[in-house]
Parts: C-alpha cells; sequence; structure tokens
C-alpha cells in the first residue's frame, strides 16, 4: 500500500488573543492510496483547518503553518510554493466543499467550472474537454449530463450539485480528495446516496480520501480509519472497528455515547387529553407574479395536515427540507398565516383570530427557534430577553425578575447569566435561554423548530435530555420538529413523517420504527447514516455505564 | 464601549479627522470671545491681505474680518449639517423602519415616495426648495434635510427586511409584543450602526450644501457662514485671494475631518469589516 499523504507534528497557528494558541497541535496522522480516513470532531476541534492546511488554503497571514509537515509523495507541501501549490490543487490534490451552493460560482455553468479545470491544468482540445465533462458527469451520475452542462448552480438540487462538484474535484483523477463536511447541508436520503457515490469513486479510482465530518454515523458509513480531534489534539486515531467498538480516549467514548441511537424510548401511556388539535391544515406559498404579470410559483408546503397532541405527549414532525414541516410549526404558533383548516388549542380555533384576539392565547403556545445564535437580540440582555413575555402578559417587573431568575436555574445556566448579552454564551448555553424564555409565559404546548440541528453532538444530548426533563416537570406538551431521526427517536413518543406538504404516516415511535407503512418512511430509515452500528442503544449504554 | 473606542483609536485616520473636527468645534464655541464684535461689521482697512493692518487672515472688499467670519462661520456650518441631518435622519427611519417592516403595500407607496426624491438632483432641488420659501436658517435646514432623507430611508429599509425574519424578532411576536415594541425595541437597536455611520457622513454633505446655497445668495442674509464668505469673494479671486480661500479651506477640512470619523465609525461598527486592512 502506497503512503500518500504523510503529516508530522503539524501545528497551526492562530493569531494572538484567540481562544488557544494553535489551531492545529502536533497533529500525526497519514493517508494510504486506496483507503478513506475520516477526521472526526466537533466545531473547533481543528479538523478543518487541518483539511486547508493540506491544501495550503489557511486563510494566511492570521493562521499558518507554525511547525510540522505535509508530506505528500517525498514533497513538504507547508513549504511548498504558491505556484507549486497551485499545480497540485485539482490536479494531484482537489477538495469538496460542505455548501456546494456556495462553494460553485453562481454565475457559470456546471460546464464551464468543469471546463475550467481541464483549461488551467492540461492542454485539450476544446472537443475534448467537454466530451471528458460529460463522462464525468455521468460517472457521478447526474440524471441528465447534458443538460447539467448548461445549467446554472442555482437550477440544481442540492445533492445534484455535490455530485458535480465531485465531478469537478475528480476531473484529473487526483491522488487526494478532501472532503469537508460534504454531506452535512444535505438531506438524510441525499447524504446516503452522495456518501456512495463518494465511496464508488474511491473505490473506482484507487484515491485516497480525507473526509472531515462531525457524524459518526457517517463515520461509521464510510471510514477505513478514524482519526479524532479535540481542541486541536488527535486524541485518538485507528482503524474504524477499533475506534467505534472500543473508544480508548474519554472523549471518543463521550463522542460515540452522545450518538443518538435510532432504537425509539420506551413508549409512555397516552394521556386521553387532547390540548392540540390540527385539522386539514392548508398552506401555499406564491412567488412570482407581480404588478405587471408574469409566471406565478405555487407551493403546497401543507396539504391536508391533520393531527392531535395529548397533554405531556411528544410528537415529533419529520421530514426533508422542502416537506412543510417548518411551515406547519410556523402556522400553529401562528407566525404564518394558514389558508385553511383549524388549529384547535383547548377547543378554541387559532386560525382564524387577528392579531389581537390572538395576543390573549399567544402565552399557551410557544416556541423554541432552531438557530441559538439568530434566535436571541443580540443587544438585549438575558434577563430582558426572558423576562419580557410575562412583562407583555401584565405580571410586574419584580415578578417577572423572579421568574426569569428561577428559570435560569430550571434551564441550567447560573443567575450571573441574567445581565450578561447572548454573544457571551455558547450555543448550547444559548438553546438553554432560548427554552427558558419559552418557558416564562408558562405554555401547554411547545413547539420546538429543529432545536439541536445547529449545535454538536455533545450538546444535543444536553438539550434533548433538559427538554425531556421540563416537559415531565411541566407536563408540557411539545411538537418537535426535526430532519433526524434519531433525534426523533429520543425524544418523541409519536411521529409524523411528512413529505411535499403531506403527513404520509403518524404513528407511535416504536410501531414506525419497527414496521413502516409508507415506502417514504422505509426511505428514510434506511438513509440513517451509522444505522447498524448505533442500533443496539442497550449495549452502548452498558459500555458507558461500565 | 471600551473596546469600540480602542477599535476606533487603532485607526490613525479617523483620530487625525476627530483632531481637525475637535479643532473646529473648539473655534465655533470660542468665536465670540476672541471676535465679539459681528463678523459683519466692517472692521478696518478694506482689501488687507493676510497678516496686515491687524487682520490676521486679511479683510475682504468691505473691511470685514476674514477670520471673524470663518470662526463665526464654523457655528453657521455646524449647527446647520447637524440639525438637517437630524432631522434627516429622523424622517428616513420613520419611512425605511415601515416600508421594511410591513412590506407589501406600505413598502411599495413608501418606497415610490422616496424614489420620486430621488430622481430630482440633489443640490438643485434644495435650491428650489429656499428659493420658494425664501431663504433663512430654517428654510436651509429644511431643504437640506428633504433631499437628504432618502438614502436613510433606503438603508433602514433594507436593514429592516433582513433584520425582520430573523428568529429573534419571530420570537417577539410569539410572545404577543406589539409592532411598535418589535420596531423601536427589538429592530432599530441593531441598526443603529450604520444609521449612525451615514449620520456622521450625511453632516459632511449637508455642510457642502449649505455652503454652496450661501455662495449662491441663498443663505441667510443675516447670519455668517463660509458658503457667503466664498462667494463674496469671488469676483475679487484674482486681486484678493484670501478672501475666498481661507473659507473654501476650512469648508474643506471639516468635510475631510467628518468623513474620515465617518469611515473610522465604520470600521469600528461593522466588526466584519476590521480585519480588512
Amino acid at each position: 500500500m502506497t503512503r500518500l499523504l504523510d503529516i508530522r507534528g503539524l501545528h497551526v497557528s492562530l493569531p494572538e488573543g484567540a481562544q488557544r494558541p494553535y489551531a492545529v497541535e502536533n497533529a500525526d496522522f497519514h493517508l494510504d492510496q486506496n483507503e478513506i480516513l475520516c477526521v472526526v470532531g466537533e466545531s473547533g476541534s481543528g479538523k478543518s483547518l487541518t483539511a486547508r492546511a493540506v491544501m495550503g488554503l489557511l486563510p494566511r497571514p492570521h493562521v499558518r503553518v507554525a511547525n510540522g509537515q505535509i508530506v505528500f509523495h517525498s514533497e513538504d507541501l507547508a513549504t511548498a510554493s504558491e505556484p507549486r501549490m497551485r499545480e497540485i490543487r485539482g490536479s494531484e490534490i482537489s477538495m469538496i466543499f460542505q455548501e456546494p451552493m456556495t462553494a460553485l460560482n453562481p454565475v457559470m455553468t456546471i460546464g464551464v467550472q468543469i471546463d475550467e479545470v481541464f483549461r488551467f491544468h492540461e492542454k485539450m482540445s476544446s472537443k475534448e474537454r467537454r466530451e471528458r465533462a460529460l463522462s464525468l458527469l455521468s460517472d457521478v451520475r447526474l440524471p441528465d449530463p447534458e443538460q447539467a452542462l448548461k445549467a446554472y448552480p442555482h437550477e440544481l438540487s442540492g445533492g445534484q450539485r455535490q455530485r458535480a462538484m465531485i465531478a469537478m474535484a475528480l476531473a484529473l483523477d487526483p491522488k487526494i480528495l478532501i472532503a469537508d463536511e460534504p454531506t452535512t447541508a444535505l438531506d438524510v436520503t441525499t447524504q446516503a446516496q452522495v456518501l456512495k457515490l463518494i465511496k464508488e469513486m474511491q473505490e473506482a479510482h484507487g484515491t485516497g480520501v480525507l473526509f472531515i465530518t462531525h457524524d459518526f454515523g457517517v463515520v461509521a458509513d464510510i471510514a477505513d480509519r478514524v482519526a479524532v480531534m479535540q481542541n486541536g489534539l488527535v486524541v485518538e486515531s485507528g482503524t474504524t472497528d477499533e475506534v467505534l467498538r472500543q473508544p480508548t480516549h474519554p472523549y471518543t467514548q463521550s463522542l460515540i455515547a452522545a450518538v443518538p441511537s435510532l432504537a425509539p424510548r420506551p413508549p409512555r401511556t397516552r394521556s386521553s387529553e387532547v390540548v392540540l388539535e390540527v385539522k386539514h391544515l392548508e398552506k401555499t406559498y406564491r412567488s412570482g407574479g407581480g404588478y405587471f404579470g408574469g409566471k406565478e410559483r405555487v407551493v403546497h408546503a401543507a396539504r391536508d395536515v391533520t393531527f392531535d397532541l395529548a397533554r405531556g405527549e411528544t410528537l415529533g414532525i419529520v421530514g426533508e427540507s422542502g416537506s412543510g414541516k417548518s411551515t406547519v410549526a410556523r402556522c400553529i404558533v401562528r407566525l404564518n398565516d394558514a389558508e385553511a383548516g383549524e388549529i384547535l388549542l383547548d377547543g378554541v380555533d387559532l386560525r382564524p383570530l387577528g392579531r389581537a384576539a390572538m395576543r390573549p392565547h399567544r402565552p399557551k403556545i410557544q416556541m423554541v427557534f432552531q438557530d441559538p445564535f439568530a434566535s436571541l437580540n443580540p443587544r438585549a440582555r438575558v434577563g430582558r430577553i426572558i423576562a419580557q413575555g410575562p412583562i407583555l402578559a401584565g405580571a410586574n417587573a419584580v415578578t417577572a425578575k423572579k421568574r426569569a431568575l428561577e428559570l435560569l436555574e430550571t434551564v441550567g445556566l447560573d443567575a450571573g447569566a441574567y445581565d450578561r448579552f447572548p454573544h457571551e454564551f455558547s450555543g448550547g448555553q444559548r438553546q438553554r435561554i432560548g427554552v427558558a424564555r419559552a418557558l416564562a409565559l408558562d405554555p401547554e404546548v411547545l413547539v420546538a423548530d429543529e432545536p439541536v440541528s445547529a449545535l454538536d453532538v455533545s450538546i444535543q444530548a444536553q438539550i434533548l435530555q433538559l427538554l425531556d426533563e421540563i416537559r415531565d416537570q411541566m407536563n408540557l406538551s411539545m411538537v418537535f420538529i426535526t430532519h433526524d431521526l434519531r433525534v426523533a427517536a429520543q425524544v418523541c413518543d409519536r411521529i409524523a413523517v411528512m413529505r411535499r406538504g403531506e403527513v404520509v404516516e403518524i404513528g407511535p415511535t416504536g410501531m414506525l420504527f419497527e414496521a413502516p407503512r409508507h415506502e417514504y418512511t422505509r426511505e428514510l430509515l434506511s438513509a440513517v447514516p451509522g444505522r447498524d452500528w448505533f442500533a443496539a442503544p442497550v449495549e452502548k449504554l452498558a459500555a458507558v455505564s461500565s | 464601549m471600551h473596546s469600540f473606542w480602542k477599535r476606533f483609536a487603532r485607526n490613525r485616520q479617523a483620530l487625525f479627522g476627530l483632531a481637525i473636527l475637535g479643532c473646529i468645534l473648539i473655534m465655533a464655541a470660542t468665536a465670540h470671545l476672541f471676535f465679539p464684535t459681528d463678523p459683519f461689521s466692517l472692521a478696518g482697512q478694506s482689501m488687507s491681505p493676510p497678516g496686515q493692518n491687524g487682520f490676521l487672515l486679511g479683510s475682504d472688499s468691505l473691511g470685514r474680518d476674514v477670520a471673524a467670519g470663518i470662526a463665526h462661520g464654523a457655528k453657521t456650518s455646524l449647527l446647520i449639517g447637524l440639525v438637517a441631518t437630524l432631522v434627516a435622519v429622523l424622517i428616513g427611519v420613520i419611512m425605511g423602519a415601515l416600508a421594511g417592516y410591513y412590506g407589501g403595500i406600505v413598502d411599495d407607496l413608501l418606497m415610490r415616495t422616496t424614489e420620486m426624491f430621488q430622481t430630482i438632483p440633489s443640490f438643485v432641488f434644495a435650491i428650489l426648495l429656499v428659493a420658494i420659501m425664501k431663504p433663512s436658517i430654517e428654510s436651509i435646514v429644511i431643504a437640506i434635510a428633504v433631499v437628504s432623507w432618502p438614502a436613510v430611508a433606503r438603508l433602514v429599509r433594507g436593514e429592516f427586511l433582513s433584520l425582520r425574519n430573523r428568529e429573534f424578532v419571530q420570537a417577539c411576536h410569539t410572545i404577543g409584543m406589539s409592532d411598535v415594541r418589535i420596531m423601536l425595541g427589538e429592530i432599530l437597536p441593531n441598526c443603529l450602526s450604520p444609521i449612525i455611520v451615514i449620520g456622521s457622513l450625511m453632516v459632511a454633505t449637508a455642510i457642502l450644501i449649505e455652503s454652496g446655497l450661501a455662495f449662491l445668495g441663498l443663505g441667510d442674509p443675516n447670519i455668517m457662514s463660509w458658503g457667503f464668505q466664498v462667494g463674496a469673494g469671488r469676483t475679487l479671486l484674482r486681486s484678493a485671494w484670501w478672501v475666498c480661500t481661507f473659507p473654501g479651506i476650512a469648508i474643506l477640512l471639516t468635510v475631510l475631518a467628518i468623513n474620515l470619523v465617518g469611515e473610522g465609525l465604520n470600521d469600528a461598527l461593522n466588526p466584519r469589516l476590521r480585519e480588512r486592512s
């Protein structure tokens, strides 16, 4: 087996005043021909900067390789000249990025962008280049390669864009492919397809793949070997089997333990008291048109959506992007207006209520948002963020403050947080503040829209646990929106699966997982990354507790 | 606050601008101490070159002291610049906030109105307004404000448009907050930085417009201003260069200083641009 890349004692330095002196410290690992090495870590672990160091794409001069070697074919890339690096990039080592929409140039067609790769590196006639591009696009199994050549990035779906990126990266048959979270922005079924494609392409070309990810499910599916990074240090490395079965480092153990398993939670008895009933909800989005005519686009975001929610129950709404799950959530809390149907909260239909008539019902149904960095006003102190709900509802300032301090304790923050600004907190802590804000009005129903999808796995587990605790404590009913079936399995009593605005299947979590009735549910379940590895929670729990 | 000042102070040009601006402010504030008499009064021999007959910067064709005019004119320029900008920012913020927040038909109405104002060249429009209203300090302030608010409205509209869909604003909707409170208490504080920056740069533009109006004889006849001085001296440019030159330099320095400070504010308030140098 040929060694392609040998990273020895790599130090990547951060600018002065950063949290730590080195983004990557003393990293040692290697990549062989025809293998996939996964570098796993949470945000801020230095995994992406490692990849960029190999490509010579560090944001210099602030961040640079301070020490160590990156040996590629007996050549040290850390000290290679910029012209030499330009030769290597694309032809010997190429890279695919997380978000293909921003990695592709939006004003150039896919064909032109693939063509560039050939033009910059090799001498070929334009006809030859075009044929190569076409064969590449059919290799990555884009449905209509001819059409794709002429398409602009926005005309393709996310998965197709990522396929085009892969085609471009593999255009000159590089020896090393660096993939920086290439499937994180994709839906789970698309992710499964793209992972399969990368694996196949790697096997067909004998490429060495350096695959950066935060998801152990993906690791289990694709990796030959794994390197785990924490705070810039490689804490553990070994074959996938070794690392996943017998992690030796406590950090790896905790990470693997935090991966939500696909095994559903034990069923609980369902209360007979129905708190929220949604009947035949309809919502369409229209765009285009305008005063001077033009073609109008109509998207059915919710079509005949019907479900009910019992007291103390958590209902998961699961679906891929564009399935209308967030729209349903927003219609329930009346951020969006549904066109038809009923939203019965304690027997009162909220849907037709105007703003003023809705106001007395607002406190009963509250929302937790997805992005903890966007959901808190950066200019307001935490105390005000939490207390302003009760104050608007008529509480006096003293009671509201007392309540806010209580809530901070409930969500696991200390009272000192009251006078601080959101930017002083980490993502997980901010999400706790978001939960406290939603609880401040003593709601009956909590609608959580992807509350953990912006968080690292270990933090995810904590927030899910917190949501579980407060639900039991306050006898809340919860509507939990997520794209991740693993997360849904952890918290939901029942799950509704949505596709293109329709609820295709709804049922208790256990039954839905064991015997999915709808084909789409089966598809979703089989696409969950690492489902074979992380399906047995009992073993895993035993491993952790010992 | 402390870190803001540190970021601002890192920019040498901005500090330089701030120093000049400080000098001009002191000059305006102490004008009546150094030049207690009316700047319009005849102070001595006419057409004296700088440094002669007791005139520091010379005198004009009627024997008025140029230095006294500059000192008293500073007050006029700064006052008009500030007040006109405040009025323009106020109108612009209200229009932009309503348009950006409500969108739809409100947005269309307000923005088409704004565009109507933008289609007329601003200086010509200002001349027209002052000519209609009779030249006075109030009419000049109104004219400058009327021609400068559309830029603010556009900016604020853009900020409101992007902020109104942010999750923290939606969270305020879910707790039943009223629109006015959301606009004033939640969104506005988040777009203060660009407003401060555009406001500071608008002061400079306002001073230029005022000088231009005064140069054309449309200034308040009872108030000394730099533009008036330049206008009065323009026919003597070849025989008495100092009458035009010194007020001109005063305008140049003030506008330059304000622009430098505005740029500095921009760099200090927009953290994303901080690392660009």
